[in-house]
């Protein structure tokens, strides 16, 4: 009786006991699920433009942020860097199209998997080779990023808001909302939704899938740097960071992998439920329970949707 | 001209049906098997220093690597069901067999190293329970949990290593008819020919298995699931009875990780993501649905750094330790890339394709 009591009476009772703590608990959800939101994005518009699950999408944010933040010690100016680093993204979008991309075109989608996940052995070594493997600190004030915290006084008690969170839950808004305003009303924008919605009448009407590619793979950059910016001025940059942007495949198999709106609910729901569970039901099978949670959170999920809340509904044909 | 089999007639079924119906691959096999069981150890005994050191460091742990990239292989390579958990299952084997060893120290090392392969079967069958109703890139993230989850479990809970101060396992000494088989005291010679014995019978298995109607009836369900299960197949016998094979053989592989090449204890660390990884580059680049592309594969991943190692070394360039671990890494990348654009079928159907060409030299076709 007592640990039924501990499983499902004790943690509301703590809930409602002390409600500043559990909106801390809930805000700092939210930060962590945007953030987790931000990286399935990536994966979402890679996955829809070219149907290749992007593996390494975890590792172009750790690589983004390592190639700021090293230029940065080179002694570049901080706002050149940043110029910088989305060109040696483009780079890099260039490189996977011509190199990777292209020469496997019409493979079977765990090929393409599989190359993405060398793809993802090559940025880690190429990283640690250039920038070193020892953890950085992100450049947050050269970019003009808030630093401290905020804190409210409400329900009874202090809450507690970190500026950096603030700014990354407006950031990621605006970058989502910039991304819905590319993809709905601009030219290119149109072509990318004509592609992930089928390639070979894509290609029919004049859209070239290679220069498509180039795009997307861009802008999963993009994303992947302002994702690094934010998770890096959480904690370090850091090779360990890849272990964190492997949450964002339970967000995504949540979300379904083709929607947008689904990597964004996802986040939220796996961020959220990740900090509460940890919080308030971690002690019981003694803490660190939030490495494993999220996987198990969407897996609940899964089994009553196996395309995930937003996902395409599967028709399989023989 | 020698590798001809013009003149073999078979005469029954089962000669038909043999694993190595050729005579040529038989012979062939069996030189392997001589060089690998006589000839190695003969090298090591004329040359103690480089023969331990190549025993230690190259054969024992690319024999075991091979077997876990077996038991990868028929998950991910004849079921089709792709695996990121294989370095967890590792993991349960070996905390399975260091718990069974110390709680019953009378029992042979090598039954207790059999036995923990069971463990990981049935942790492996639990978490394979899923994969009836999710499939492809959601079941591999759903293969991910229970990574997390049993490497969570390695750490967290005390009973498993025994409540030592350091979180790690430690191997005692075991010995079979008066000889250290694990432990300090053991010799590379003899964990070396427990490790052979081991891994070839399993593979002998592996191979009967999947020439059988199990097999077959995993790469039905790897083709097209649907299709199999009108023609009769049950998916989830069929399915979990991958994984139960598959985690048995990844638990033998970890445990004889510990207990063979570690020799004396290692951390949980060891059974991270990053050996789930390692293990499903080896069956890429070796090729999914091949046993002999595991060995390929093992051969290359694993022996490849150390020969990079070996040539900076010998080069005298100055290069430091760190640098060659991210060039290591990198080229793993790029050898994944290549071997995928080249051949996505891996090292296996190149050896296919060379055998094809050895019949009919010195023509064409």
């Amino acid at each position: 009786m007592d640990i039924l009591y501990k499983i499902f009476i004790d943690p509301f009772v703590q809930m409602g006991g002390a409600p500043d703590l559990l909106v801390q608990t809930l805000w700092e959800g939210l930060v962590g699920g945007v953030l987790y939101a931000l990286i399935a994005l990536g994966f979402v518009l890679i996955f829809k433009a070219s149907g290749v699950f992007n593996f390494a999408q975890g590792i172009m944010m750790v690589f983004a942020a390592l190639t700021l933040v090293g230029l940065y010690e080179k002694g570049v100016p901080a706002f050149l860097a940043l110029l910088l680093t989305i060109g040696v993204m483009y780079a890099l979008a260039l490189g996977i199209e011509r190199m990777v991309l292209r020469p496997l075109v019409n493979q079977p989608d765990i090929i393409l998997f599989m190359a993405t996940f060398g793809l993802t052995f090559v940025l880690v070594g190429l990283g640690e080779l250039i920038f070193g493997g020892e953890p950085k600190q992100m450049i947050t004030e050269q970019l003009w990023l808030p630093k401290g915290a905020i804190d409210i006084k409400m329900l009874g008690g202090l809450v507690s808001l970190q500026k950096i969170d603030i700014a990354a839950a407006v950031i990621a808004s605006i970058m989502v909302a910039g991304l819905a305003v590319f993809f709905q009303s601009t030219r290119i924008g149109r072509a990318l939704r004509a592609v992930a919605d089928d390639h070979q009448a894509a290609l029919s009407v004049g859209i070239s899938l290679n220069q498509i590619w180039v795009i997307v793979w861009f802008t999963a950059g993009i994303v992947a740097l302002a994702t690094g910016i934010m998770w890096g001025a959480r904690s370090d940059v850091s090779f360990a960071l890849e272990i964190i942007a492997l949450k964002a495949l339970p967000v995504l198999i949540l979300g379904g992998f083709t929607s947008i709106p689904g990597a964004i609910v996802g986040g939220l729901i796996i961020g959220i439920g990740e900090k509460l569970g940890e919080f308030y039901w971690g002690p019981l099978l003694g803490n660190g329970i939030e490495s494993w949670l999220a996987y198990f959170i969407a897996l609940a999920f899964l089994l009553f949707r196996p395309q995930g809340l937003f996902g395409e509904k599967i028709i399989e044909r023989i | 001209m020698f590798y001809r089999e013009t003149g073999q007639y078979k005469t029954s079924y089962a000669a038909d049906m043999a694993v190595f119906p050729i005579l040529q691959d038989r012979i062939g096999v069996g030189l392997m098997l001589l060089v690998a069981a006589v000839g190695i150890p003969l090298f090591a005994t004329l040359f103690p220093a480089t023969g331990n050191f190549f025993l230690q460091v190259i054969m024992i742990p690319f024999l075991i690597f091979a077997l876990a990239a077996i038991g990868l292989n028929i998950l991910t390579g004849y079921t089709g069901l792709i695996s990121l958990g294989t370095g967890a299952f590792m993991g349960v084997g070996a905390f399975a067999c260091y718990k069974l060893t110390t709680i019953f120290p009378g029992v042979n090392i090598i039954v207790w190293i059999l036995a923990s392969g069971f463990f990981s079967c049935a942790v492996g069958v639990v978490f394979g329970l899923p994969s009836l109703r999710i499939k492809g890139f959601y079941l591999a993230v759903a293969t991910l949990a229970a990574q997390f989850f049993l490497q969570w479990c390695f750490v967290r809970v005390p009973w498993l290593f025994n409540y030592n101060a350091s979180g790690a396992i430690e191997v005692p000494e075991r010995t079979l008819f008066g000889v250290a088989l694990t432990g300090a005291n053991a010799t590379a010679m003899t964990r070396y020919f427990v490790v052979l014995a081991i891994v070839v019978g399993l593979t002998w298995i592996a191979s009967n298995l999947i020439h059988g109607r199990i097999g077959r009836s995993w790469m039905a369900v790897r083709d097209m699931d649907i299709a199999a299960q009108l023609m009769g197949i049950k998916l989830l016998p069929a399915k979990l009875l991958a994984f139960a094979v598959s985690s048995f053989y990844c638990g033998v592989a970890g445990a004889m990780m510990v207990f063979f090449w570690y020799a004396t204890g290692a951390e949980p660390e060891v059974f991270s993501i990053r050996q789930s990884f390692f293990i499903l580059s080896m069956i890429i680049i070796g090729g999914l649905g091949s046993l002999i592309g595991s060995y390929f594969g093992a051969a290359l991943i694993y022996i490849m750094p150390i020969l990079l190692g070996w040539l900076a070394d010998v080069s005298g360039l100055p290069i430091g330790a760190a640098t060659i671990e991210h060039l290591r890494v990198m080229l793993t990348g790029v050898l994944i890339i290549f071997f995928l654009i080249v051949e996505p079928h891996g090292l296996a159907r190149l050896w296919q394709i060379g055998k094809q060409k050895l019949r009919i030299w010195p023509f064409p076709y």
